[in-house]
């Protein structure tokens, strides 16, 4: 079925219950001061799910997609605005309810994940506003008894060839009498007026006057604050506790042990969190309880050692390798990280009898919901989720396991209150799903003439999906995709290539986090380019160059970033350049950075970062994601590691675990390449590239090589 | 019970005086555009003016502010006329938006005491806020258009 044919069906749903409970459930917002997508009496024209005009000329366009920090309120009002011609002044968003017909319509369900939402959403939301245009067109030629097709719109109105105008407003009660079209046509690009344009975000006043609500800032009436103590180890399990001194503490209401550890629920976060602190809790501490990650890492050594699963094999590596003049051998190591989004996990819920209310930023609407409805004992369409604004997510936010979701109907069914789970930074930091741990072993061998002709890469960290709803992912393959993305398609013309993966079984919880596999694919494999470009002296951008002649769109940013970078030029005395190119969720970047090494201390000074994301909606956010992906990959290539010792996390907060600030922020230059090919993705594409230009740039400067994440020069080889 | 003043507006509170400003503010007066990031001043999410000077109000007592004058993001304009948020809205600056209140309450002590502020000056100012999403060039700039606005109309 085609997505014009869902919307003639959505279409049809809405004539017959027009004026009444387009969106409405059995829910009804109280106390919430938050905008949902709910009819409103202004309301007169609701076309379709996306959509809404009012009598006050006001378009509203509901967002199925959370806004995270990556534009997605502003870019899919453009391709909504775009085809109804709308005034861009008149704009506005929403949030979407969880309802099926949220649903991304490639995943099946409501996400928002995988740098998807533009290209998901590019011909849903532009047909969405394509028909609500036919519409507003055929209102104002009945009222005006003429021809619909001697009309046109701008900026809001109807248009006739004597000049006349309606305006979507006066239009909208009479719109939605009319019929929706049987088929649309979309503009041609080069008609576009908003497409391609860097329009300011629509969402940036309320997120410099304090008023965007985030989970956090939710309040209902009626409603208590609860802080949970969780295990000390991955999987341990309350085998008591003491809550004598906690339960006498001022506002504290309710303390209960629920799956996770014990529930303190109280007036105010700081009552619930002092009284969590004086409780007293032995825990039967389990298999975790003497892990280590550098024992850990050692095994994933000894595991490197033996093939692994096959994941690509061209020609025959091995032979090829024994051939080779000259041949390489590397291990990189990439630690555990926290997505550390700045807003930490949060969750409200009211739980009545026979409903169940949840406000949170979550990007996980339709897992969050299915989760909370078992834990709540009711039906899925008996819970709603109100997506407030992400203060960040990174893939935190969307969890197979809705983990800070099903917590929190569980503390709401202890409390017997309507409660916001609050996690404290410490929680949010120790509370796992982490980036996987990962090693790779490559092997790579060159001819007389310094070409390569055999290249091994074998991966050893854990899976994501294994054990996961979304295990069906992995297709029967006994390697999760997750993993390998980035290495399995490794685009450089090299004969005999081989690509193998241990799938590591460790108990702490991994998730995907901004750019997934690739987040380490990309280092290991662009730093061992570079390492065969040295072993064959050969400069590293043309080394690069020379084999990826079958793959235009590499060499295009490649290129870009190179000239806009002066490679080849003389660099700053004291500094070093790298480069590194990367494809990931359907974008292609590029990156040069320009570092200099002082007392063991690198400083980044200069990140170019060229991307080919195909047709784009908004450079000006496009821009913006490169730079944030580039700042957000040099913080982990710089500074961050999770490790583990007895079973404890080592880290616990921004000191033990920084984040590239201010005075450590290298210019960052950013480019687009102009492209007419399918949208592609643009939160995660940036990311990859910046820990290898990094560690490459070091080589350039120091001679010395870096092949484990965060760098450190004593580690260096 | 501790009075001060918040936004310009006089406030008498029945609270514990241990409690840290920013949970007082956030959940006793409903002022949630002060953010809780870390609760021990690592980030910067929390920053407010304490008599004009900028504190991470995380870890201030609100015994601290007895008979002070607070001012959050929510008053420091009540339109967005301020300086810095009219150029924070022409850099288009905000990801996520969840530490740009206390980016702003930051910047504007710093183009209060510098209105002329130099590179290191916006680093010295602005290191102890955190930002996740990478913010930190558009901040950059929109802090020295905001001094470019304030010295044409002579603002201290």
């Amino acid at each position: 079925m085609s997505a014009l044919q869902i919307e003639r069906r959505e279409f049809l749903k809405l004539s017959v219950g027009a004026g009444g409970g387009l969106l409405i459930g059995f829910w009804h917002s109280g106390a919430s001061k938050l905008a949902f997508a709910e009819e409103r009496p202004e309301s007169a024209f609701m076309p379709n799910a996306f959509l809404r005009i009012g009598t006050d000329e006001r378009v509203t366009v509901i967002v199925n997609h959370s806004e995270m920090g990556q534009g997605v309120y502003t870019a899919l009002p453009m391709l909504l605005a775009e085809e109804l011609d709308a005034d861009w002044k008149k704009v506005g968003y929403e949030s979407a309810p969880v309802d099926p017909k949220y649903n991304h319509p490639v995943f099946g369900m409501q996400i928002t994940g995988g740098s998807s939402s533009v290209w998901s959403g590019f011909e849903q939301y532009r047909n969405a506003g394509a028909a609500a245009r036919a519409m507003l067109i055929a209102a104002a030629a009945q009222q005006w008894n003429t021809d619909p097709a001697t009309l046109r719109t701008e900026s809001g109105v109807v248009v006739d060839g004597t000049n006349r105008k309606l305006s979507y407003g006066q239009l909208a009660e009479a719109a939605a009498k009319m019929p929706p079209p049987a088929n649309v046509t979309l503009k041609d690009s080069k008609q576009f007026k908003l497409i391609g344009t860097p329009v300011k975000r629509l969402d940036t006043a309320e997120k410099i006057n304090g008023k965007a609500v985030f989970g956090i800032d939710v309040k209902n009436s009626g409603m208590l604050t609860a802080v949970v103590a969780r295990a000390p180890v991955f999987g341990a399990k309350v085998k008591s506790f003491d809550d004598s001194r906690a339960r006498t503490m001022p506002g504290v209401r309710k303390i209960a042990e629920v799956p996770s550890g014990v529930a303190v629920v109280a007036d105010s976060f700081w009552q619930a969190k002092v009284a969590r602190d004086a409780l007293n809790i032995d825990w039967d501490e389990g298999e975790m309880r003497a892990f280590s990650t550098s024992q850990m890492i050692q095994q994933f050594r000894e595991q490197a050692k033996s093939p692994g699963t096959s994941v690509r094999r061209d020609g025959d590596p091995d032979a090829a390798l024994s051939q080779a003049t000259q041949k390489i051998e590397a291990v990189y190591e990439v630690p555990y990280l926290s997505h550390l989004m700045m807003e930490p996990l949060n969750c409200t819920v009211d739980l009545r009898a026979d409903s169940c209310e949840i406000w949170t930023g979550t990007q996980f609407q339709t897992v969050d919901r299915a989760a909370a409805a078992k834990v709540a004992g009711l039906p899925n369409e008996k819970v709603q989720i109100h997506t407030t604004f992400l203060g960040g997510g990174f893939g935190r936010r969307a969890t197979p396991q809705s983990d800070f979701v099903v917590e929190a109907v569980h503390v709401a069914k202890a409390a017997g209150f309507p409660v916001k789970v609050v996690w404290t930074r410490e929680d949010d930091m120790q509370g796992g799903w982490y980036r996987p741990a990962f090693l790779h072993a490559i092997v790579g061998g060159v001819d007389a003439s310094g070409n390569p002709v055999s290249w091994r890469s074998r991966l050893v960290g854990q899976s994501i999906m294994a054990g996961t709803p979304f295990e069906g992912m992995m297709k029967g393959k006994e390697y999760d995709p997750a993993s390998v993305e980035g290495v399995d398609d490794l685009p450089y013309d090299i004969p005999n290539l081989a690509v193998e993966s241990h799938n590591a079984k460790v108990g702490v919880p991994v998730q995907w986090w901004r750019s997934v596999g690739h987040s380490h694919t990309g280092f290991a494999t662009e730093c061992f380019m570079d390492e065969l470009a040295a072993l064959t002296r050969k400069d590293p951008y043309q080394f690069r160059r020379a084999l990826l002649t079958k793959h235009p769109r590499h060499l295009a940013v490649l290129d870009l970033a190179a000239e806009k970078a002066g490679w080849g030029k003389p660099v700053p005395e004291g500094r070093g350049r790298g480069i590194a190119v990367h494809f990931a969720f359907g974008s292609y970047n590029a990156q040069v950075a320009e570092v200099s090494v002082t007392e063991g201390k690198v400083r980044v000074h200069r990140i170019v970062s060229a991307v080919d994301c195909g047709r784009y909606v908004n450079p000006g956010i496009i821009a913006a994601q490169l730079e944030g992906g580039a700042i957000f990959a040099a913080s982990a290539a710089l500074f961050q590691e999770l490790t583990f010792e007895n079973g404890r996390l080592q880290q616990t907060n921004f000191h033990t675990f920084p984040v590239m600030r201010m005075n450590e922020c290298p210019e960052i230059e950013t480019h687009i390449v102009e492209s007419n090919e399918k949208s592609g993705g643009i939160g995660e594409p940036g990311v990859p590239c910046t820990a290898p230009a990094i560690a490459n740039a070091v080589f350039a400067a120091t001679g010395k090589r870096i092949r484990k994440l965060p760098i450190r020069m004593t580690e260096a080889v | 019970m501790i009075s001060f003043s918040v936004n310009r507006q006089h406030v008498n509170l029945d609270v514990d005086p241990s409690t840290p400003l920013l949970w007082v503010l956030r959940e006793n007066l409903g002022l949630t555009g002060t953010k809780y990031g870390c609760g021990m001043a690592q980030c910067g999410a929390c920053t407010v003016h304490l008599n004009g000077e900028a504190i991470r109000s995380c870890v201030a007592p609100v015994s601290r502010v007895e008979g002070k004058e607070v001012t959050t993001i929510e008053g420091l304009s009540s339109d967005l006329s301020h300086p810095l948020q009219r150029a924070w809205l022409a850099e288009d600056v905000p990801q996520c938006g969840y530490c740009q209140s206390g980016q702003l309450m930051s910047a504007a002590v710093l183009l209060r005491d510098k209105p002329q502020p130099s590179a290191e000056d916006i680093d010295q100012a602005m290191t102890g806020n955190i930002c996740r999403c990478g913010t930190y060039p558009r901040i950059r700039k929109a802090i020295y258009r905001a001094a470019g606005m304030m010295s044409t109309v002579g603002a201290k």
